[in-house]
């Protein structure tokens, strides 16, 4: 049941580091982290990680795992091979902080810019009326643990840090997604979207959904809406024509 | 020695779970400058894992629900042995505290009129838990965080930095309380980050830092549990009550290994699943108490026809109150009638159709699905107890949610009393809103009425630097990981779900021989994220704490809600009317009785006599 796995885990920090090599015991039904622990109590007690609930639902434990952005308490050593040698790196698009762990508060400035809900003014709390097929388009974004995974991936910040400045990221695109397709909420999104968060930069590549733990349709059901509602305000030449003539 | 960094504020919130943020949105609200300390980042807490909902009598789903019987509920589930204003305030305020959710973003799933749903859960007479399909805990964190967030975008426009009046600091460890004289005075702690240390003066000080199980092997909970808040108060002169009631939640995973313990929601339950034994028996119906016969069903049809008619019909047993169903499953097991990995199965499979399991059970069928290769809408779950959740905590007023320190307050659950000898599911996160609430406008009281803000006295940061800095000091001593496996399987399995007098006492002279070891633990590598060293700083937390859990555990010789002997296996109306009261001296735990605070008589009122005398002895009835 058990095995000798091979690791080459990232060890650290912003000073610079490299792939350190360790054999260790495999159990059957484990994850990626399970190891991570297990090196921590047997041959590494130092080694530097984030996580915290195990169970796939806090997002703290993002890593990359031979080169592919995933939570490691999600991914079961099962879809290795024995003999294959597993490479943990940390997430490449945040500063290093020390071995597995990078600095994320790009994402926590980013959530900060994204003005917040806007409530009605005359509906007093226990008078909110909304139906489940409403609000069940926000839920699915709402389902979303910021684990930082997409931020991670999207090529527009993981190789162009010139780009953060501009460009809040999927994660934070849908948010004002979400906002935007709340039943209640009564601030206007769209202009914001484009401006304020830099939603002209995705060109709809999918990766963010591709590596979403939590199966979000980030692109399909976030960006693209939000990018249509963009172009119907923006690019409609009888909109443009009416703002044109009558000066919203 | 490098210049320690030092912050100022009004209110200080360890922890931010929801107590911790409901805490800390209110001390801001009420102007005081306010600063949230976490472990972990923020919106990572433990509150996360709160699956099934938020029980609040709103009486969306049924109007017969209202605050009296949710009261009623409370107190029933928490074999009265609760703190009666506490099941009160909570009971009043929890449908307030819901709603306001709404008023900051939140979006519960809907009743057919627009209105928030409400789900049943186990103990609970009505559907009455608020819920977000089985993710209510990431709803309610991401809400109030959300709130955070937008209350310091007003300090924005308001002073130009968000950070004026609320300030999270995340990755950060309180290692020490400060007092002046008795009174709070601030926090000592470090960046786990950097590990550079930082004192944080303030006169109030709200502990929300969750509970314990870090100290049990099968535990639900995550590394943060550690009982920091329990120790820290503690060390701090404040008292700790009830807590030998700790919740084994019935329902853990037990299979694979590496995630043994993680929870599968009560909802299930409420939502149709049924326990079933490996000789394919509903097994809850032989395990109904005495106390409960009248409201459930002792059959399975009238179990199942509860589910569409519950006017009619007595609720199924799978529904009854976790300690029953943990004891339950753990009676079958021992039997020779488990699952194949030591469980029994919990099946949805066979009562819902697929799709429906998708919809009301999504991150369970996620969860069984990555982790344990198991389908919830085609093969039954296999499950087990799992260490939950804590029901002693701080002692506090009701009200405030002050200690008996001066400035020192405690929420949620950290506190205690609230859930008496055992907490219902749902009341956990609206006990976190209103007890927040209530301390965070506590503190800013108690800070508003002082005269002179208290002083940290230069002596005792020397020593909290000192006290953290040992285990770098020490050379050849142990691993800090050998010792806390050591405390979590002596903790699982002399002071567990099943409790005797002989086991409980070894337990103790283990936890004294571990005390003794863990002065001399030895960390390796420096100061910068340091998983080891930061064990190490836990270990003392948890110590304490279980040391109160044993001794309190041993005194009682009575079996209640989560405290079951096996030497003393029935419930005794005298030991109710007895809180056991946990102290620190040094390094020593004392446990003294001392008497519960008669029910008041309006309250006593709203249940029928033949109840009161399964619990309240002659002299109280009379």
């Amino acid at each position: 049941m058990s095995y000798q796995g091979k690791f080459r885990v990232w060890r650290g920090d912003d000073s610079g580091g490299a792939l350190e090599d360790f054999t260790v015991e495999v159990n059957e039904g484990e994850v990626v982290l399970d190891i991570i622990h297990r090196l921590q109590a047997t041959q590494a007690p130092d080694l530097a990680v984030r996580w915290n609930c195990k169970a796939g639902k806090c997002g703290s434990c993002s890593a990359e795992i031979n080169g592919r952005p995933r939570l490691l308490c999600m991914t079961r050593m099962s879809v290795f091979e024995e003999s294959e040698t597993i490479t943990v790196t940390p997430m490449r698009t945040f500063p290093i902080i020390r071995d597995l762990v990078t600095d994320v508060s790009f994402n926590y400035t980013k959530a900060r810019e994204v003005p917040s809900f806007a409530p009605p003014k005359d509906l007093a709390p226990g008078e909110y009326r909304m139906q489940q097929v409403d609000v069940e388009r926000s839920q699915e974004f709402r389902k979303c643990i910021e684990c930082f995974l997409c931020q991670n991936t999207c090529h527009v910040v993981r190789d162009h840090e010139e780009n953060k400045e501009a460009f809040s990221g999927p994660r934070f695109l849908m948010r004002v997604a979400e906002l935007e397709m709340h039943p209640l909420d009564t601030a206007d999104r769209v202009d914001q979207a484009q401006d304020d968060h830099g939603l002209g930069y995705c060109n709809i590549t999918k990766c963010c959904s591709e590596v979403c733990p939590e199966h979000i349709h980030i692109t399909d059901n976030a960006l693209i809406p939000m990018k249509e509602r963009v172009a119907d305000r923006k690019y409609d030449p009888i909109v443009w024509l009416g703002n044109k003539l009558f000066r919203r | 020695m490098p210049e320690l960094e030092r912050h100022s504020f009004d209110v200080l919130v360890i922890g931010a779970g929801g107590a911790g943020l409901r805490a800390a949105i209110e001390a801001r609200e009420h102007g005081m400058r306010t600063a949230v300390l976490c472990k972990s980042l923020f919106g990572k807490a433990h509150t996360v894992m709160a699956e099934g909902g938020i029980a609040a009598a709103m009486g969306n789903v049924n109007s017969s629900d209202s605050w009296q019987v949710h009261f009623r509920d409370t107190m029933r589930g928490g074999k009265f042995l609760n703190n009666w204003r506490m099941a009160e305030l909570h009971a009043q305020e929890a449908p307030q505290r819901v709603w306001e959710l709404e008023t900051y973003g939140a979006l519960f799933d809907r009743t057919k009129d627009g209105r928030i749903s409400q789900r049943n859960f186990g103990g609970h007479e009505y559907p009455r838990l608020a819920h977000v399909g089985d993710r209510t805990g990431l709803e309610l964190i991401r809400t109030l965080q959300q709130k955070i967030v937008s209350l310091q975008q007003e300090d924005f426009k308001e002073f130009g930095d968000y950070e004026e009046r609320l300030r999270v600091f995340q990755e950060f460890t309180v290692t020490d309380l400060v007092k002046d004289g008795d009174r709070i005075a601030g926090v000592f702690g470090y960046w786990r980050e950097s590990g550079r240390f930082v004192l944080f003066e303030a006169p109030a000080v709200i502990l929300a830092t969750g509970g314990i199980g870090k100290s049990f092997k099968v535990t639900s909970n995550s590394w943060e549990y550690t009982g920091d808040g329990h120790a820290l108060a503690l060390r701090a002169g404040a008292s700790l009550i009830n807590m030998e009631f700790i919740q084994f939640h019935p329902t853990g995973m037990v299979w694979p290994p590496s995630v043994k313990g993680i929870l599968v929601t009560e909802s299930v339950r409420g939502d149709g699943g049924v326990l079933r034994n490996s000789e394919g028996k509903r097994f809850m119906f032989d395990y109904i108490p005495e106390v409960f016969k009248d409201k459930y069903a002792d059959n399975e049809e009238e179990g199942d026809r509860w589910y569409t008619d519950q006017a009619n019909n007595r609720r199924p047993p799978e529904l009854l109150p976790r300690d029953e169903v943990a004891r339950a499953i753990n009676s079958e097991v021992k039997a020779g009638r488990g699952s194949p990995h030591g469980g029994v199965f919990l099946d949805v499979s066979t009562r819902l159709p697929a799709e429906e399991i998708r919809k009301r059970l999504p991150s369970m069928h996620h969860q069984f699905k990555e982790l344990a290769d198991v389908d919830i809408t085609a093969q039954p779950m296999e499950v087990g107890p799992t260490c939950h959740y804590v029901m002693g905590g701080v002692e506090v007023d009701p009200d405030t949610g002050s200690s008996s320190v001066a400035g020192l307050y405690a929420a949620g659950e950290v506190s205690g009393g609230m859930h008496g000898s055992n907490r219902l599911g749902g009341n956990s996160l609206s006990d976190l809103l209103v007890f927040g609430r209530r301390a965070g406008a506590g503190a800013s009281e108690y800070v508003r009425a002082l005269d002179s803000r208290p002083a940290v006295p230069e002596e005792t940061v020397t020593e909290a630097r000192a006290t953290a800095l040992k285990p770098f000091q020490q050379e050849g001593g142990e691993n800090p990981y050998t010792l806390h496996m050591e405390l979590q399987q002596s903790m699982n399995d002399l002071v567990g779900i099943i409790r005797r007098q002989g086991e409980m006492e070894e337990a103790l002279q283990r936890l004294e021989k571990l005390k003794e070891r863990a002065q001399s633990l030895t960390v390796e590598g420096h100061q910068q994220f340091n998983p080891g060293w930061h064990l190490a700083l836990d270990l003392r937390n948890m110590l304490l704490v279980s040391e109160c859990v044993a001794k309190a555990a041993l005194l009682r010789t009575e079996s209640r809600g989560g405290h079951t002997r096996d030497d003393h296996p029935s419930m005794d109306a005298e030991w109710r009317r007895k809180l056991l009261v946990c102290n620190v001296d040094g390094d020593r735990v004392s446990v003294e009785e001392k008497p519960q605070i008669p029910i008041r008589g309006d309250l006593l009122d709203l249940f029928d006599r033949t109840e009161l005398e399964k619990y309240l002895t002659a002299e109280e009835l009379s």
